[in-house]
């Protein structure tokens, strides 16, 4: 599958958002978010920090665990068709989605197919890519999340801004007021006199979400792992609400992108390491469900796994960009992000923000569709270090940003093409990085004021709004060479 | 030893005592240091907001200008790294075997300044006197992809009459990031301002890095509010051998 045309729509969840630097502008400006997410990312990274340390062999599990993300991807192909095998073996039904539109209409029939109105979702990056929530609610089912933060996130109508953590842009006291105002509208309300206590918040939310788990008779899920050779397929999750969607209904559908099949089962003793560790700064998290196929009288007796496409072989066929697919979405790199730090999630306008987003994002999208998040970056190299299977984030950014730069490529220069030529010609000889040199010194003091440039004219501005600059001095480093080492040869 | 000093095109034009200092530094250790003019920029800013083929001929021309040298030493983590982690990604993307040969035979001998001085020459303590209270930013490419680690800290520890304070968030990215800064401006001035804080907070009289590039950036953010701060190369301070020299 290709995705070249610019009316071609992406298969990603598009917020339709303006480009980066512009969404970006509100959040940074927004001194409650910058709070929010400056706590909340400060924390999990310590905790990540201690986590990690605690571990001898923490470098050989991200080598063990990026070794088998890169095998499996390699034998993709192998792989997925053994893991159809095994599931079907076991009892389960497996379809195919080229692009998001096919997963939806595969999961809506479904759970028409059951005579239901209403799913209850365990926490699920792969149905957020496909939009399959509000897919559903054109064909009037509607969709419970029933993950804390996701539900935090359904009941103020909002998106989420983290894969983890998605109502990570929302303080305690924030949700105690959404509690109060909403939980009512959808269900049990929240208890009266509610306080911003976290473990009142999640009473509430337990109280509201129980009814929900026991009148509900499909579910709808993602999936952490999938074993090849077993059938086996795993969620991973911290509050026990992924157990009950998982066990208590009489269906269950789940929908999970290609590249997260993992060969064998015994590959899962790596991942089920770096995963916690990574992602909340666990050793362990709390609940680690596994499920093969169907049993009589034990969970489902329907059991229906979707895998999805939706430009993951595109990806696939880029040899440098290809890497991100080996992501376990821990969120290891949104939290160490200098960037989203100050942005949140939102302004990276897909479910997938932070550094591995905007490698993902335009690979799985299209780069003419997101061709802003590859330049979202300082290229400090923080994510890289996190990432516990060792995705190299600023070599796929620098890859996307040449990518992005070569698609735009036309007949008539865009002026930072222009600029970037011009530039290219002057360094290309130091004759003419000289004569460039003097023009810029000469210009410099014209412009200065006690030696310091205040205000840059043009684009430079975006540069001289925040910080000053010396003038140039009157001597460059090469005339001081030349006036001071009159040797030959040189 | 024949050493080459890649002064890098952002101190030859702006900073030219960082320049200078470097080759006083070496001269002062016993070494004398070459200049070759046929050098322009290593093709970072290009690489690295995605105009590639304009960076190929930089790459061309670097090595050129450097062949022959048993060593190139550069005051920039950043151009180093360009230098040794892409120059061969252009070299072999663009079909020039022979350009990658030769990137391959230079890269290994082009270093940063500390990393020179520290595993090269090996001193550390190299006869500085800077009696100034000095707070030390490692940058995000001397401490990721370089990994110089401790080895500007070394140096600085040695200097005579220095008060060296701590950084908070010291390994945090400044906000800088090349074409980053124009690109999104406001995010980098949101980090800068972070990194202002910090510090200020830090009651250091100068800020010490070992790149001019987020000395640029956070210097003008500590001169636009006045923080009365100045800042100070690594190899500035490691030629200084008498008093407070501005």
């Amino acid at each position: 599958m290709t995705r070249t045309a610019k009316n071609e729509p992406p298969g990603v969840v598009w917020l339709g958002t303006p480009h980066f630097p512009v969404a970006a502008r509100t959040a940074v400006g927004d001194p409650q978010l910058r709070e929010n997410l400056r706590r909340a990312t400060t924390t999990i990274r310590s905790r990540r920090l201690a986590a990690v340390g605690e571990l001898d062999d923490w470098e050989d599990l991200r080598t063990a665990g990026a070794a088998v993300k890169r095998a499996a991807l390699r034998h993709l192909d192998t792989h997925l068709l053994r893991l159809e095998e095994s599931v079907e073996r076991a009892g389960g039904t497996v379809h195919w989605a080229a692009d998001a539109a096919e997963a939806n209409r595969i999961v809506t029939e479904l759970v028409r197919a059951t005579g239901e109105r209403e799913v209850v979702k365990v926490k699920s990056m792969a149905t957020q890519e496909i939009g399959l929530n509000e897919a559903l609610s054109a064909a009037g089912i509607t969709a419970y999340e029933t993950d804390l933060a996701e539900l935090i996130v359904q009941l103020a109508d909002d998106r989420p801004s983290h894969i983890l953590v998605p109502a990570i842009h929302k303080n305690r006291t924030e949700i105690r007021e959404l509690f109060t105002t909403t939980m009512g509208q959808w269900g049990r309300p929240a208890p009266e006199n509610l306080t911003a206590d976290p473990a009142a918040l999640a009473e509430a939310a337990r109280l509201h979400l129980r009814e929900r788990f026991l009148r509900a008779r499909v579910a709808v899920s993602g999936a952490n792992f999938a074993c090849a050779d077993t059938g086996t397929v795993v969620v991973v999750e911290s509050e026990g609400n992924g157990r009950m969607c998982l066990t208590l209904p009489e269906t269950l559908i789940t929908v999970m992108g290609i590249e997260k099949v993992l060969p064998t089962f015994a590959d899962l003793d790596v991942f089920l390491q770096l995963l916690p560790r990574s992602a909340t700064g666990e050793r362990m998290n709390p609940y680690t469900s596994m499920w093969t196929g169907t049993h009589d009288g034990d969970g489902p007796r329907d059991f229906h796994l979707v895998l999805l496409d939706n430009g993951r072989t595109a990806t696939l066929r880029d040899t440098v960009g290809r890497q991100a697919l080996a992501c376990i979405r821990c969120s290891a790199c949104l939290n160490v992000c200098p960037v989203y730090e100050r942005t949140g999630g939102h302004a990276y306008g897909s479910p997938y923000p932070g550094p591995i987003g905007a490698v993902l994002t335009p690979q799985l999208a299209g780069i003419e569709h997101a061709p802003s998040l590859p330049f979202a970056s300082t290229l400090c190299g923080a994510c890289y270090d996190a990432c516990p299977v060792k995705i190299d984030i600023p070599e796929v950014l620098l890859h996307l940003r040449a990518r992005a730069v070569e698609s735009k490529r036309g007949p008539l220069p865009s002026p930072e093409a222009l600029v970037m030529k011009a530039a290219a010609t002057t360094l290309a000889s130091p004759r003419a990085l000289a004569w460039a040199q003097r023009a810029a010194a000469l210009g410099g003091r014209v412009l200065a004021r006690r030696g310091v440039l205040r205000r840059l004219p043009g684009p430079l501005a975006r540069w001289s709004a925040s910080r000053d600059t010396a003038a140039p001095p009157r001597e460059t480093f090469r005339a001081w060479w030349r006036r001071t080492h009159r040797r030959p040869g040189q | 030893m024949r050493i080459a000093l890649f002064v890098t095109c952002l101190c030859d034009t702006l900073y030219p005592q960082t320049g200078k200092a470097v080759v006083a530094l070496l001269e002062r250790l016993g070494h004398r240091v070459d200049f070759p003019r046929a050098q322009t920029c290593c093709g970072q800013m290009h690489f690295n907001t995605g105009y590639r083929p304009e960076a190929l001929p930089l790459v061309r021309g670097f090595a050129d200008a450097f062949a022959g040298y048993d060593a190139v030493v550069t005051p920039s983590a950043s151009c180093a790294g360009m230098v040794r982690e892409h120059h061969r990604t252009l070299a072999v993307q663009y079909g020039e075997p022979e350009l990658a040969a030769a990137v391959d035979r230079l890269a290994p001998r082009v270093h940063e300044l500390s990393e020179f001085l520290v595993d090269v020459l090996g001193v550390t303590d190299v006869g500085a006197y800077f009696p100034h209270r000095v707070t030390y930013h490692p940058t995000c490419h001397s401490l990721r992809m370089l990994r110089t680690g401790d080895r500007p800290l070394r140096l600085l520890r040695a200097v005579r009459g220095i008060e060296l304070v701590e950084l908070p968030e010291a390994e945090s990215c400044c906000g800088f990031g090349g074409t980053f800064a124009l690109k999104n401006a406001e995010v980098s001035a949101a980090m800068l301002a972070d990194k202002v804080r910090q510090v200020s907070a830090s009651r250091a009289d100068v800020l010490c890095a070992a790149d001019s590039s987020c000395l640029l950036h956070i210097g003008g953010g500590l001169s636009r509010l006045r923080t009365g701060i100045g800042t100070r190369h690594l190899a500035e301070i490691l030629a200084a051998t008498e008093g407070a020299e501005r």
